[in-house]
């Protein structure tokens, strides 16, 4: 067993803390405040590679594995979470599904522009009426011809503002439930497609939330991913993959406020000394620590058993149960550690505090996860 | 035209100093390229970009660890690299540096346009080795450049120093060493696809042997200069804070500058 | 067996620095019951070798030449180094300026001598010459001890003092002939682009005062440059205020930029993170004015006051304007 990064790993991670110190933290707090990813930054991780860190070269990918890609998500989470969700949502849901169901012709058209960042995804699963239980969509399709015709509405879509290229879910047999699920892949221009309202959120504000609408929505058919009814599996391969990224972003995010209390508690003077000489501040310290190194951890063996082909689910579940709980508690006492200021705008904490929160419902409610992970214990 | 960076494996400016028995303990500092030297790369990565280079080549002298650092050098987009290891090596002031760094010019053979080197390397911060180099080979050398314009097929290059006042322009035939510093340009951060390029890059190393040179030649014994010891700087006695109305904090503050440290 | 002095000098006049060096080049020569001698190389500088003289040099090498005129690395290091070789004195000096930092390197090298650069205390121990000098960011301290017959060093401005100048003194100066060679016309300073700003130069400055990223605009330097002008002290910059393009990276003070050593730094807007500290905590004496508390910058600070600098800065301009008047 060797805990170290290759050196490709560590030279990824500390590229992209570099880039999350140097060209996101400096604007995380502004682009919270606008509800929007600038538009230089979206360049900066195309130009970087960022988008399609383990999609192979061939693909226009940088051929990377797994574990960077993570790694990639937690220092980007750490800079900004939403620009870390805005990387895991195009790479996890869309571009991993369409590099692993795609037909070749598929993989050329969509995952080569998607990889580089030329174009930006959204995967459409969740409804209005359609959240964990993914089964009631309404969204329906049907054949006509060379062409689905799509009928629906989406809703809480991250990236749906900014992606071109969308995973759309959509029952073609109503009666067969999971089984008459399928996935589609539906371009911007699609006619019929249009997008809704934005929501306005708690967190992660900079990242786009979008209702998409489908009206006799026309695409070609083969923009069918995978076979007709094979969609409730690859949305399950999506959020399995999906929540390694999740995962990542809720440490990055831990990781972050954690930063920011010990800095606090090192220069904040009380009673004549720094607030870090105290034995109630350090307890503190040392239990985030401890939490975001073990939230790490899951995450980086998640991604590690994905890569190697292995089993995973498990502990992505894990990993993702464990990290959102870990983002939410440590973010909670870096603000206590900053008494007052933290409760301010001045200081990053409270957007940390509320960034937090959706990790531990998106892409799968903590009480999902704990499901997943029981009823996989329990079983034969 | 070719050209030469040289690069240098140092401690992070964040990486927290600590001694023991007034040496550096180096076990747990973390190590960086120079930033002084990812300036002199940007700028040889660029020129090749521009077409007036057509190899970059990265050298760097030091233990093992300056592999990455060259490394690095590569995934921003130097050509090829070379890794000078040695452990006779180790305690080699700069003059030495700079004898074995020319060394290696000969033996690589690499018949360069330009040597570029970061202004200072951020640990040693001695600013020598490229003049010493530049001296040993005798060759034409503009410090601390904020600019750079080169002409290979006219043999020349013109470098604006940063100085006191002002900006030297210098007019250099080529060969020529120059010194990087920041204002030259923003060097890039390296992309992942970049990243596994430099993986499949080749890098060659050379023994002190390689180089024809004896274990007295180099390190603490070839050295004109030794490291008698390391301290800390003495601890600045915390001064006073005064918070309050404006009026009267400024009142305090003259009285400071005028009675006790008598600048008015 | 004597000390030499570098003598920098630029259109000819002799930088600061060369004078602070000419001072612990008599200092360190007084020590050692030795000479102290000086070299100047330039075109019709002759009229400076008494100022030299004033210095305590008892002699000055003169090597006068119109390729000499301005700095020409190759030239300058050619028509000293052979000097140094030729007369072999114990102890070589420079200050640390632009020049001095390019120069020695190359002059060491061709003599094949020890050098110790951006040193901040000179010492003679059993008649040999130990450099100390801050590193890695001003961390640690490190002592240098030499090898070679010649010892060499370059000597961080504004830190040694600069003696009285007894200007009864005339030079006793000795002309070194130099031949052109073929290397000094590979390198040429075809032009000099002139930024002065009135102010002094941050390197040399009596007085600095700095401003960062709490200043908030470029506009808002108008009251960090009255107050310097006010106290003819030099402007610098923390990086932040530099790479958002408030001011020129030339005054940048810190790691990436300048290492200043004033005897009064006056950091207003700037928190001080470790690379600032870096390039201005060997200042004589700081003064922070930072709304933050817990900004950093009050840990070197002699005297911090914590407020808002929009107000506390116009109120210091005015009172000093006023200690200023009544001094008339």
């Amino acid at each position: 067993m060797r805990f170290e990064f290759t050196e490709e790993q560590r030279m990824v991670r500390d590229m992209v803390r570099r880039l999350a110190d140097e060209e996101l933290k400096p604007r995380a707090a502004e682009m919270d405040k606008k509800g929007e990813i600038f538009p230089e930054i979206y360049q900066q991780l195309a130009e970087l590679g960022l988008f399609g860190v383990y999609v192979p070269e061939e693909y226009g990918g940088a051929g990377m594995d797994v574990v960077s890609y993570a790694t990639v998500v937690e220092e980007l989470s750490r800079g900004c979470a939403s620009t870390g969700i805005l990387v895991s949502a195009h790479t996890s849901l869309v571009v991993d599904p369409i590099l692993h169901y795609g037909t070749e012709e598929q993989k050329q058209k969509f995952l080569m522009p998607l990889a580089k960042g030329e174009k930006i995804a959204a995967h459409a699963m969740t409804e209005p009426g359609a959240g964990t239980d993914v089964v009631s969509i309404a969204t329906t399709a049907k054949r006509d011809g060379d062409h689905y015709i799509l009928n629906g509405t989406k809703h809480f879509i991250t990236n749906g503002k900014e992606a071109s290229i969308y995973l759309v879910f959509a029952m073609t047999d109503k009666e067969k439930r999971h089984k008459g699920m399928s996935a589609f892949i539906v371009e911007k221009d699609a006619p019929g497609f249009s997008i809704g309202k934005l929501e306005h959120k708690l967190g992660i504000r900079a990242s786009s939330t979008a209702e998409l609408i489908f009206e006799n929505c026309r695409i070609p058919a083969e923009n069918l991913l995978g076979e007709e009814g094979q969609g409730f599996y690859i949305a399950m391969h999506c959020y399995d993959g999906g929540r390694i990224g999740v995962a990542a972003q809720a440490v990055g995010i831990a990781q972050a406020a954690y930063e920011e209390a010990v800095e606090f508690a090192k220069t904040r003077v009380q009673f004549g000394q720094p607030i870090a000489n105290f034995q109630a501040i350090q307890f503190k310290l040392a239990d985030m620590a401890t939490m975001i190194e073990a939230a790490r951890l899951l995450y980086l063996k998640a991604a590690w058993l994905k890569q190697e082909g292995k089993p995973y689910y498990q502990l992505s579940a894990m990993a993702k149960l464990f990290a959102s709980d870990v983002a939410m508690r440590v973010t909670r006492e870096a603000i206590q550690v900053h008494g007052g200021y933290g409760f301010t705008e001045e200081y990053p904490v409270e957007r940390h505090y509320r960034d937090a929160k959706i990790t531990e419902i998106y892409e799968g409610t903590s009480e999902a996860q704990r499901l997943t992970i029981a009823r996989n214990l329990l079983k034969g | 035209m070719k050209v030469v960076v040289f690069c240098k494996s140092v401690p992070d400016t964040e990486t927290r100093v600590r001694l023991k028995d007034n040496r550096l303990d180096k076990s747990e500092i973390k190590y960086i390229l120079n930033p002084y030297d990812e300036f002199a790369v940007e700028e040889a990565v660029r020129m090749k970009e521009a077409g007036k280079v057509d190899e970059v080549v990265a050298v760097s002298m030091g233990p093992e660890r300056a592999r990455e650092a060259l490394r690095s050098a590569l995934a921003i987009g130097a050509d090829r690299a070379i890794l000078i290891k040695d452990d006779a090596l180790d305690g080699s002031d700069t003059y030495v540096t700079a004898k074995v760094l020319v060394k290696a010019l000969e033996k690589d053979g690499v018949e360069y346009g330009m040597l570029l080197f970061g202004q200072q390397a951020i640990d040693g911060d001695t600013w020598h080795v490229p003049g010493q180099v530049a001296e040993m080979l005798g060759l034409p050398q503009a410090g601390s450049i904020i600019k750079l314009e080169v002409d290979p097929d006219a043999g020349k290059a013109v470098a604006n120093r940063l100085v006191e006042g002002g900006e030297e322009v210098h007019e250099m035939a080529l060969p020529c060493v120059v010194t990087c510093r920041k204002g030259l340009n923003e060097p890039r951060y390296p992309s992942l696809p970049n990243i596994m390029k430099a993986k499949r890059k080749p890098v060659q190393d050379y023994s002190l042997a390689d180089l024809g040179l004896s274990p007295e030649e180099v390190g603490r014994a070839g050295s004109f200069t030794e490291v008698l010891s390391y301290s800390l700087p003495p601890k600045k006695e915390a001064g006073r804070k005064v918070e309050g109305e404006p009026e009267e904090v400024v009142q305090e503050l003259v009285k400071f500058l005028k009675d006790e440290i008598k600048v008015l | 067996m004597s000390v030499w002095v570098i003598a920098d000098q630029r259109k000819g006049t002799l930088r600061k620095p060369a004078l602070e060096t000419l001072s612990e080049g008599r200092r360190l020569a007084d020590q050692l019951g030795t000479s102290m001698e000086a070299v100047i190389a330039g075109h019709n500088v002759e009229g400076l070798c008494n100022e030299i003289a004033s210095y305590g040099a008892e002699k000055v090498y003169l090597i006068d030449h119109e390729i000499l005129a301005n700095y020409n690395p190759p030239a300058y290091a050619r028509a000293v180094g052979d000097l140094i070789k030729d007369k072999q004195p114990q102890i070589v000096l420079m200050g640390g300026t632009m020049t001095g930092r390019d120069l020695m390197p190359r002059i060491a090298a061709r003599v094949g001598a020890g050098l110790a650069p951006d040193c901040i205390k000179l010492e003679i121990v059993d008649g040999k010459l130990k450099a100390i000098r801050p590193a890695i960011a001003g961390k640690v301290r490190v002592e240098i001890g030499y090898k070679s017959d010649i010892q060499m060093a370059i000597l961080r401005p504004n830190v040694f003092e600069r003696l009285e100048p007894d200007t009864s003194k005339t030079a006793n100066i000795e002309k070194v002939p130099f031949e052109p060679s073929d290397l000094d016309t590979k390198q040429r300073l075809v032009e000099f682009v002139s930024k002065e700003t009135g102010r002094p130069e941050l390197t040399e400055a009596e007085i600095i005062v700095s401003g960062g990223r709490g200043m908030k605009a470029p506009e808002n330097f108008a009251l960090v440059e009255e107050l310097a002008d006010l106290l003819g002290a030099a402007v610098g910059a923390s990086r932040a205020a530099v790479d958002a393009g408030w001011r020129p990276q030339s005054d940048q003070v810190g790691q990436t930029g300048k290492t200043v050593s004033p005897n009064l730094y006056i950091a207003v807007g700037i928190s001080g993170a470790i690379q600032h500290l870096a390039g201005m905590s060997s200042s004589k004496f700081i003064v922070a004015i930072n709304k933050d508390p817990d900004a950093p910058i009050f840990n070197v600070a002699d005297f911090g006051v914590v407020g808002d600098l929009f107000k506390v800065v116009p109120l210091l301009t005015e009172e000093i304007k006023k200690i200023k008047a009544q001094e008339g």
